[in-house]
């Protein structure tokens, strides 16, 4: 079926060339971070995690967002979701990919990566997280590719993938709980060591992911024959709405545990996030979008009225998407590592060449979901009788 | 057709076998020399269960008491020099006591202490976070218990610096060689993309000298075995009242202030 | 049963062209340089070399797994806290790169250097470790 990806309108091929000089310059920028260091980041001391961490935690999330459509199919019989788990566990690949990639582009010696499967060591979260999410990609890769081909050749799919379906639900769960757990047994930082922080990535992760799955199929419904289906959208967004609720209540529960309590070890983090502190906020206005998007977002998509307004519903995805992408992307990293353990600022800003290398990851990422989306929307086409 | 590609293969496997042999039993045949070498430690090595320090800030009181003790550890350790602070590396300094306490509210603070000059370095917790979380172990509690890290194995993953409560490791943004002002031959630099930080100067304890900030500390630092009830540090740690940084967090720092 | 035998061969002339570029590309390697082979290095001992008569392990084993020596030295002194390396005939050295290896071998440009060059491995073990010959 790899052939399919290969062929398609100009469209898509100006589409994956544009996608190629992006990563082309990305990796450009990449050779020289590797020859000179990471100094060209934005990074410091203070601040020893940024752009790279916080975008592969943002992308854990999307992916682990793909059990939202294979639980409801596969364990509840929800036939609509029979249309798109595909399109979800293909998501679930190219967000996996980009994960991996990021971690990578982060490393100081990236050449001796295979340390962490040569010295295995079980007590580090690290270790873990190497673990489950390659097993997740490797799961998502098998049972996408071999459920979708036996769409194509009109038989069930093999019994031998039920198990491995089933798996890949908790194993969802577990890739945004060990990401987590990266982060909340950290004694040092106050910010992180919540034991909501776990429940919090969930919540933004089933928010975040099945909004841009939303998207997706919009764009594949415009771009292509083949329809994921209005009732497939409308659940989708239902659990988005629930998603963006539950992520927004912890954050408040966070907040009032913070601010009620007045110690500083969790006051400060937010104060800088929201107000600044020791008179520096450059993220200030960016955590107020967060929250007016992801507001805004919940008004929109908890009334069913405007939610049933494919447009509307499409906006308020984006907002869901951003919002959740500024908090986890931005602010989570920002705000454990500022101030630090002396109380001191030492405020993060990407560089430009982070950045580059940052949206070339990102485009080897829409690549992947490019042509297995094309794969897969082909076969369909196919099978209905579309083409 | 079949056969004879059949039969080719059977000889192909056979001969590999038979070629193969014989370097697989040059190999076990070598083994089994003379004497083996063996390693072993200097006998004038310093020894101890659990590594501990304790400073006497009533006998550094100022920026200048400190200075010959972070400079001899920026020297006999390559410690590079960066404009940049944050690509600063640091291995040992001085910070505010409301910065290396700050869950010591210092509102009212006496005299003496509120800007007194302490010195900072790392702790070598008892239950390091650092090593708890390094993927690769190529940061390490010794039996000492001195946490130490191995140059070679680090894969520049920062997950120490963000466990570290402290912030008492440094990591190389770039290369550091340009940026050391004299180098000590006796000592390697590190390499762009590692973590570095105090390791209580574990290659002088290896022959039987006191870290180099204890040596010129005149007296203000103690160093010993904290597991040892008769050592020069336990008698200060009974004589005297000190503090360590943040206890609440179960660490178990090794390094006491006497205030 | 009889075979097809199928004796035309599609695209003569691009497959036979394709497969001479490849083999010209392939063997750059080798007829690029041509007459230029250079000499195996002849590494010439410092005096405190040719007095101590041997290293710390026979020149052949030496030859062969200095590499994997180097290795053990440094986790036995790192992680073992042993520095001290006994060789089997009972001399003590101290597993040090720059300070033992190179006090007998001299400069890393005159011994490492050379034969890397000509087997054309570049360790980077001087990004970290330093050649006191080097520094004035």
């Amino acid at each position: 079926m790899l052939e399919k990806a290969l062929t398609g309108t100009k469209r898509y091929y100006g589409w994956m060339a544009a996608l190629l000089v992006v990563i082309g310059v990305g990796f450009i920028c990449y050779l020289w971070q590797f020859r000179f260091g990471l100094g060209l980041t934005g990074m410091s001391r203070d601040v020893s995690w940024g752009f790279y961490v916080a975008q592969f935690t943002f992308l854990v999330g999307v992916a682990a967002s793909a059990v939202m459509v294979v639980l409801p199919y596969y364990l509840h019989n929800y036939k609509a979701f029979g249309r798109i788990t595909i399109l979800g566990e293909f998501l679930a690949v190219a967000a996996v990919s980009m994960c991996i990639l990021f971690i990578f582009v982060d490393l100081g010696q990236p050449i001796r990566i295979m340390n962490v499967i040569l010295h295995p060591t079980p007590n580090s979260m690290l270790f873990w997280d190497m673990i489950v999410l390659n097993g997740y990609l490797f799961l998502n890769i098998i049972v996408g590719w071999k459920v979708l081909e036996a769409e194509r050749n009109n038989v069930a799919p093999a019994g031998w993938l039920k198990p491995l379906i089933y798996l890949s639900i908790p194993w969802a769960v577990s890739i945004h709980t060990v990401t987590a757990y990266l982060y909340c047994g950290l004694p040092g930082r106050g910010f992180w060591l919540t034991a909501i922080l776990a429940p919090r990535f969930l919540a933004s992760a089933f928010a975040a992911g099945p909004a841009f799955l939303i998207l997706l199929c919009m764009i594949v419904r415009k771009v292509t024959k083949f329809d994921p289906g209005k009732e497939q959208i409308q659940s989708l967004g239902k659990v988005v709405a629930y998603a963006t609720c539950v992520s927004m209540f912890f954050f408040l529960c966070e907040v009032f545990v913070a601010l009620y309590s007045r110690i500083p070890e969790h006051t400060e983090h937010l104060k800088y996030l929201f107000v600044g502190l020791h008179g520096h906020g450059v993220l200030v206005p960016w955590m107020w979008a967060s929250v007016i998007l992801t507001t805004v977002a919940i008004i929109l998509l908890v009334n069913p009225v405007t939610r049933r307004n494919e447009t509307v519903l499409a906006l308020a995805c984006v907002a869901v998407f951003v919002g959740t992408w500024i908090d986890k992307g931005l602010g989570m990293i920002s705000g454990g590592f500022v101030p630090n353990p002396f109380n001191q600022v030492t405020e993060y800003v990407p560089t430009l060449p982070e950045l580059a290398i940052s949206i070339g990851v990102w485009a080897v990422g829409f690549l992947i979901l490019t042509a297995l989306f094309k794969i897969a929307v082909t076969v369909k086409e196919e099978v209905e009788g579309l083409i | 057709m079949e056969s004879s590609r059949r039969s080719f293969l059977k000889i192909a496997g056979i001969s590999a076998l038979g070629l193969g042999a014989k370097p697989v039993l040059d190999v076990m045949a070598s083994s089994g020399e003379a004497a083996k070498p063996k390693t072993m430690r200097n006998p004038n090595a310093l020894l101890a269960k659990r590594w501990g320090m304790v400073i006497d800030t009533r006998k550094l009181k100022t920026e200048e008491d400190l200075k010959p003790l972070i400079d001899i550890c920026n020297k006999i350790h390559n410690i590079p020099h960066f404009d940049n602070p944050h690509h600063e590396i640091k291995w040992i300094w001085s910070e505010e006591f409301e910065n290396d306490f700050p869950m010591q509210e210092a509102s009212f603070l006496d005299d003496r202490l509120k800007h007194m000059p302490f010195l900072t370095l790392c702790n070598h917790c008892n239950q390091p976070p650092c090593v708890r979380v390094c993927p690769t172990k190529a940061t390490f509690k010794r039996e000492d218990g001195i946490v130490m890290m191995d140059y070679h194995r680090c894969i520049g993953c920062r997950f120490c610096m963000a466990a570290c409560p402290y912030g008492s490791r440094s990591f190389n943004f770039r290369d550091p060689r340009p940026f050391i002002k004299k180098l000590y031959t006796k000592y390697p630099t590190r390499t762009k993309g590692v973590v570095e930080k105090c390791d209580f100067c574990a290659e002088r304890l290896a022959v039987g000298e006191m870290p180099a900030c204890v040596e010129v500390s005149k007296g203000a630092l103690a160093f010993g075995d904290l597991d040892d009830p008769n050592s020069e540090v336990r008698k200060l740690l009974r004589d005297n009242y000190t503090i360590r940084r943040k206890p609440a967090l179960g660490t178990g720092p090794s390094v006491f202030y006497i205030v | 049963m009889k075979m097809p035998n199928n004796k035309k061969m599609y695209d003569k002339g691009k497959v036979i062209a394709g497969l001479c570029i490849f083999l010209i590309l392939i063997t750059f390697p080798f007829w690029y340089n041509l007459g230029k082979a250079a000499p195996a290095p002849e590494l010439k001992l410092t005096a405190k070399a040719k007095a101590a008569k041997e290293c710390v392990l026979p020149t052949q084993t030496m030859k062969a797994d200095h590499m994997q020596l180097l290795n053990e030295w440094r986790d036995s002194v790192v992680r073992d806290t042993k520095r001290i390396y006994v060789s089997s005939d009972g001399k003590e050295y101290n597993m040090s790169l720059s300070n033992t290896c190179l006090d007998c071998h001299g400069a890393r440009a005159e011994f490492c250097t050379k034969c890397h060059n000509y087997a054309s491995v570049t360790p980077y073990c001087w990004d970290c470790h330093i050649d006191p010959k080097e520094v004035k």
